[in-house]
């Protein structure tokens, strides 16, 4: 079959070239926080999860320490490991490719898997959005961190702007309903009474703790929030694992 | 450590938390418990950077140009835009509003 014939692999081109160009915002932002152009590349290369990549660099950029920002993207990343699991369960990978899976598993792969149901195309989507995520997003890091390089002051161009932008364009697609929306004003709200209070970041983590009780309490929606910030699909996923596992 | 140090970490801790996902029984899924805490921690988190990054100075709360890059994105989104078009609007009304004379 060629993969232009399936509708797994040209969602998943899609799906690619619109989340690589982001990389760009990225590679941006990121030696506007005081990152190299080395390091921006390893958070694209080796942690490659864009939400926990923009915590990072977000935190540095505030003044934050690095236990801070790494922290801050390791409590992001979570919803991956959820994933993985999704992943795991849907395409039962041999053993030797569990490795490369596990580190494709993004929003957008998932994403695209979970919304075929033919198991075949459930593969094909994965593996194309992740690899065509992976390759596009590096590529734009790269060609963003250049630019951003180049441009000198980071404010004067409103990158600063385009951070707040950035968080709110991430957030945006999990508060569909008044749930989790009154966990994002909660948490919000937490997070701006510590910031005179405690060291820059922190407030990040006090916020993760808040959101964290929350859930425990009952008060998160079981799915939202871990619903992959993209919609490759007009309509909901079809096929997840998710009740049927 | 050096921020080297704390980037490395954060690569490690991902690429772990990833593949934990394919090593654990899949029967945690049916935990609707665990399943509510990653989704509050998402939302939790964004949320949080969010604010900071419009409000916070290191450790003082101020209401500069970033507010004006909060609310465009926030028309953005509601109108539907791709991120990409979202972080533009956001750097845009940034710059603009700081050329205007906003701090």
């Amino acid at each position: 079959m060629l993969p232009s014939r399936s509708p797994a692999v040209r969602v998943a081109l899609s799906v690619a070239i619109a989340t690589g160009l982001y990389g760009l915002s990225f590679g941006a932002l990121s030696v506007a926080a005081g990152l190299d152009l080395l390091q921006t590349m390893a958070l694209s290369l080796l942690l490659f999860s864009g939400g926990s990549q923009f915590a990072f660099v977000g935190v540095i950029a505030g003044g934050g320490s690095g236990i801070s920002a790494m922290s801050a993207a390791a409590l992001l990343g979570i919803r991956n490991g959820v994933y993985g699991m999704q992943i795991n369960v849907l395409l039962r990978p041999a053993r030797w490719r569990k490795l490369p899976a596990a580190h494709l598993t993004i929003d957008e792969s998932v994403a695209t898997a979970t919304g075929q149901t033919d198991p075949d195309e459930q593969r094909r989507g994965f593996w194309a959005a992740g690899i065509g995520v992976f390759v596009l997003w590096n590529l734009f890091t790269l060609v963003g961190a250049l630019a951003g390089n180049a441009m000198g002051d980071p404010a004067r161009w409103g990158l600063d702007g385009a951070a707040v932008a950035a968080f709110l364009g991430l957030l945006w697609p999990r508060i569909r309903t008044r749930e989790p929306a009154a966990i994002a004003v909660v948490c919000a709200a937490v997070t701006l009474v510590a910031v005179p209070l405690v060291p820059a970041g922190v407030p990040i983590l006090i916020a993760a703790v808040v959101a964290a009780a929350l859930g425990l309490a009952g008060l998160g929606p079981v799915t939202e929030g871990l619903e992959p910030d993209v919609e490759p699909y007009p309509t909901g996923p079809a096929g997840s694992p998710r009740g049927d596992a | 450590m050096s921020l080297w140090g704390w980037i490395l970490l954060a690569c490690a801790v991902s690429i772990a938390t990833k593949f934990a996902g394919y090593l654990v029984p899949a029967k945690l899924l049916d935990n609707p418990r665990m399943l509510r805490v990653a989704g509050s921690l998402t939302i939790g988190l964004l949320a949080a950077l969010t604010a900071v990054n419009t409000f916070a100075s290191g450790q003082a709360l101020v209401v500069d140009a970033r507010v004006a890059a909060l609310a465009a994105a926030a028309v953005a989104l509601w109108l539907r835009a791709p991120f990409l078009v979202v972080v533009a609007v956001g750097a845009l009304a940034a710059g603009l509003a700081r050329l205007l004379g906003a701090a």
